[in-house]
């Protein structure tokens, strides 16, 4: 269901981009890197709450004629974002969340994985990959 | 050597295997290579053929002439029939079948040596006689090469496999093993995909194209250690130790180095090692891979950290990102750290892909570590591939909610219920389950709820129509029974019938299901004007009470499952035949705190006024949301059994206070957990419908929801608390119902069986019921619990 997927870093820089193929990739690449200001002003939000008490999904961060960006902060500010179709019949917000805590999972396995230093990129896990596309797969 | 005299289908075979090995077409010489693969095929341990080229004399000519091949065939015959190899046996033992050659890669040779085998037997092992070119076994590193075997290697192995994998021949020949291991890792012959028949190839055939990374190992070691290199870590003891771990292997080295069959020879004898799948773990292999893991965590049943884990398998000297690769396939749990299990698989893994083979997309069956945790997890349903395991908390809580299907197997009513149950169990919220609940009982309006035990019963129903009719009759003691048995459907005719008997407060409770309630308020209004006062009074109740469903409030909820038993005490009482009227002493008209006491004086005034009391009375509770059934209960109690009349009064007069407290209480919350409550109803109702008057069960149900829908969370725990005593007051009190009423034997047994039935499925709904209890005292807590901590927040 999503177009396209990005976990970007504390730093705000990608750890792992992957979008649909035959979409301008360079669009949703775009897209992500203009979403993330939005994250930050989401995050800065709640600026008096503690991180705990900071709902890790952010929801929808702003739409787009053809698309929707949501977005998903993890509690060591690593950012999940995904772009989805709007043409798609409205995924429900559940949906959404579901597939952000799939994301967060996968995202921790590769954590957990002692050969993957944290902050690079997110290469070396199949598990990841076709967790990422089993989601998109289904948007076609 | 002796000559070599041969039958006719032999000397066809032979010459065929010749022509075949003879890839020179010299006529004369049959290529080494092509020789050894034959041999491997043949499944013969590497001594056996090592043995087999001396005997034949290729060893000694150092090519394997026509008649050298010939004889070495022979005796591959007569090793695979098992008998000792020797120059003589040749030509004394009689009727050898034909060499089997495993190696089915040749569908066509296969074919052609089924076509040679005279010998049933012949027919799968001569799948793929012979080998595919050594070439293609020693790009074996290609992963086309394996490509293009496999499927030759698959359409061979579909030939009866079994047969190949005999028990004689322990290894598939190499080729098939090294692509098996490419390919299907845990299937395919018994290949050991380390014992590295592509490292063998390669020494064998071309000059070491082979193992790319064996090779590097290898390097400091003339023979390729016929295992994957353990050595490859670089700091650990060079390939020795591990060749001395694998001594089967390792006694071949020499011979390897020596003659080229040799190799093969090991070959084979490595890929006999394992008959099965390719990923299995020697014995050796996992000896060593527990000495390593010692070397790090020297507590077996401990875990390897992952920084320690990687520091060692770096050592082997592999990229970083297979080694992560590796990580990913071995460790389970995804905890980070590695157990001697998952050790052991990472290990192996590392020694196949030094070896050359290809890391598995998924790990090998025969790796996966047994997982004790995650089996226990696994209780949810997932499967051993619990890789995602870690990453479903959220499927912990579902696990909660077995229990309620077992109420929803009982009624479906209960179906509502057990949502509800489940989002309790999951608690997001205590407040959004207690909407949730809230939301779910809204679409249960009274006939509904009532409708939903209905399907549950058969009996009941019919009994319930038997109390009907008895009601009809005018029998007092029917009309408990009647509405006992009554289903939410049948509670419509009940009313029907009941509103003429009945007062028409809508006590229609008589429904029976929804709690003793419409028991006692029928038996009442049919048997007794006292107990009229009561309906009315319980009916009044019920005005001021939430507005419960106007067919019948039967809050039987948790009273309302006493209730129930009252219904089944009235109907047994009512049919008075086997005195099946388990007018559970329980639920009494609750719907009257004040007159409870009063139901309870009159109900002992005459036993069959009694069961007409409890009858009715249930039915009154019912419509008095919430009301104490209790109270009901007790009178029935009194009612029903002459003998207990004390002891229910005295179990009543406990309950009727509670309920009567209850009772407000519900009132105030009528249309909250209307499901739950019937549910706990219904619970109860099977409780105290321990007679077996299985109509007594449906009819708790509607009632229960109805409470549930009143009650909140708190009052149905209230209420559970109610209804298990005024369960085991209806309990206890229906023992003695039936020597009570004893009339016609068989009225008795059929009511005995009934109550027998109402008695287990009571039991059943109590159980549940309490299970749902306890839930909900612990949503309560938690509620409360987030309360205290909200407390502070509210300042703010």
């Amino acid at each position: 269901m999503a177009v396209c997927v990005a976990v970007i870093a504390k730093e705000n820089y990608p750890l792992y981009i992957r979008s649909i193929p035959t979409e301008n990739e360079l669009k949703f690449h775009y897209m992500v890197h203009t979403s993330l200001d939005v994250v930050d002003e989401k995050i800065s939000a709640m600026g008096k709450a503690l991180v705990d008490q900071r709902e890790l999904y952010l929801g929808l961060l702003y739409p787009t004629e053809d698309y929707k960006v949501y977005g998903y902060v993890t509690n060591s500010k690593v950012k999940f974002v995904m772009v989805v179709d709007s043409s798609n019949t409205a995924l429900r917000d559940n949906e959404i969340r579901s597939m952000f805590r799939k994301l967060h999972n996968s995202y921790t396995d590769v954590m957990c994985n002692p050969f993957y230093n944290p902050g690079d990129h997110i290469q070396s896990s199949r598990a990841f990959d076709s967790m990422v596309t089993s989601m998109m797969i289904q948007v076609c | 050597m002796e000559g070599l005299t041969l039958s006719d289908a032999e000397q066809k075979y032979y010459s065929d295997l010749f022509s075949y090995c003879d890839i020179e077409s010299t006529k004369k010489v049959a290529a080494n290579g092509r020789v050894l693969e034959l041999f491997r095929a043949a499944q013969l341990p590497n001594d056996v053929v090592l043995q087999i080229m001396e005997l034949c004399g290729a060893t000694r000519l150092g090519y394997f002439g026509r008649s050298q091949f010939y004889i070495a065939l022979k005796l591959v015959a007569v090793a695979q029939s098992g008998f000792p190899l020797r120059v003589e046996s040749i030509n004394t033992v009689k009727d050898l079948p034909l060499p089997r050659f495993v190696a089915s890669k040749n569908e066509q040779e296969s074919r052609h040596a089924a076509s040679y085998s005279s010998d049933s037997e012949n027919q799968g092992s001569y799948s793929g006689v012979i080998p595919p070119p050594p070439g293609r076994g020693q790009v074996k590193k290609g992963s086309v090469s394996h490509d293009t075997v496999q499927p030759r290697t698959s359409a061979d192995q579909q030939e009866p496999a079994s047969p190949v994998v005999s028990p004689q021949q322990s290894p598939p020949t190499s080729p098939h093993t090294w692509r098996k291991h490419s390919r299907h890792p845990s299937g395919g012959n018994s290949e050991r995909p380390l014992t590295g028949p592509g490292p063998f190839w390669s020494p064998f055939g071309e000059a070491q194209s082979g193992s790319s990374a064996g090779d590097a190992v290898w390097s400091g070691h003339s023979p390729p250690p016929p295992q994957e290199t353990w050595v490859s870590f670089a700091d650990t003891p060079p390939t020795s130790t591990l060749l001395t771990m694998h001594p089967a292997s390792v006694q071949d080295q020499t011979t390897v180095r020596t003659v080229a069959s040799a190799t093969t020879a090991n070959e084979i004898r490595r890929q006999s090692s394992s008959y099965d799948d390719p990923w299995k773990i020697t014995d050796e292999q996992r000896q060593y891979y527990v000495n390593q893991f010692k070397t790090i965590q020297p507590d077996l049943n401990g875990f390897i950290p992952g920084s320690a884990a990687k520091e060692f398998f770096t050592k082997s000297k592999l990229p970083i990102l297979e080694l992560s690769h590796i990580w990913e396939l071995s460790d389970f749990d995804k905890d980070g750290a590695l157990t001697l299990d998952e050790f052991c698989a990472a290990f192996h893994l590392v020694v196949a892909r030094k070896n050359g083979y290809d890391l598995p997309e998924k790990l090998p069956e025969s790796l996966m570590p047994k997982l004790i945790d995650l089996e226990d997890s696994a209780d949810v349903g997932d499967q051993p591939g619990e890789v995602g395991y870690s990453g479903s908390p959220a499927e912990a809580p579902p696990s909660k909610s077995p229990s309620m299907p077992s109420l929803n197997q009982t009624w479906p009513e209960l179906n509502q219920s057990s949502e509800q149950w489940e989002t309790f169990s999951e608690r997001s919220s205590s407040s959004q389950t207690l909407t949730q609940f809230d939301s779910n009982i809204a679409p249960a309006d009274p006939d509904t709820a009532i409708v939903h035990p209905v399907p549950i019963r058969m009996t009941p129903s019919k009994i319930h129509m038997q109390e009907m009719e008895l009601k009809r009759t005018g029998s007092d003691h029917t009309n408990p029974t009647s509405p006992l048995l009554v289903k939410p459907s049948d509670l419509s005719e009940e009313s029907k019938i009941n509103s003429s008997v009945k007062f028409a407060s809508g006590n229609t409770v008589a429904d029976g299901y929804s709690s003793s309630d419409s028991f006692t308020s029928d038996p009442e209004q049919i048997g007794n004007n006292v107990t009229h006062q009561r309906s009315h009074s319980g009916t009044s109740p019920d005005n001021t009470a939430p507005p419960p469903p106007p067919p019948r409030p039967q809050p039987s909820h948790s009273r309302s499952s006493s209730l129930d038993m009252n219904r089944t005490f009235a109907v047994t009482t009512g049919q008075q035949q086997a005195g099946v009227v388990a007018h559970p002493p329980a639920v009494p008209p609750r719907p009257q705190p004040s007159q409870a006491p009063g139901p309870v004086v009159h109900r002992p005034v005459d036993a069959d006024g009694l069961i007409t009391h409890t009858s009715t009375s249930p039915q009154q509770i019912p419509e008095q949301p919430n009301f104490a059934d209790f109270s009901q209960f007790e009178v029935f109690a009194a009612s029903n059994v002459n003998e207990e009349q004390d002891d229910e009064a005295e179990k009543h007069p406990e309950v009727l206070p509670v309920e009567k407290a209850s009772d407000p209480a519900s009132s105030l919350r009528v249309a909250k957990t209307d499901s739950k409550i019937e549910e706990k109803t219904a619970a109860s109702v099977p409780a105290n419908v321990s007679k077996g008057t299985t109509p007594l069960a449906p009819p708790p149900k509607p009632v229960r929801r109805r409470l549930k829908s009143e009650d909140e969370l708190r009052p149905e725990v209230d209420e559970h608390t109610q209804k298990t005593g005024v369960l085991a007051a209806v309990l206890a009190s229906q023992p003695s119902i039936p020597r009570s009423v004893g009339k016609d034997k068989k009225a008795i047994q059929a009511s005995i069986r009934r109550n027998k039935e109402t008695n287990t499925v009571l039991a059943r709904l109590n159980s549940e019921l309490q299970q749902q209890l306890k839930d909900v005292l612990e949503e309560r807590i938690s509620l409360e619990v987030q309360l205290e901590q909200l407390r502070p927040f509210s300042h703010l």
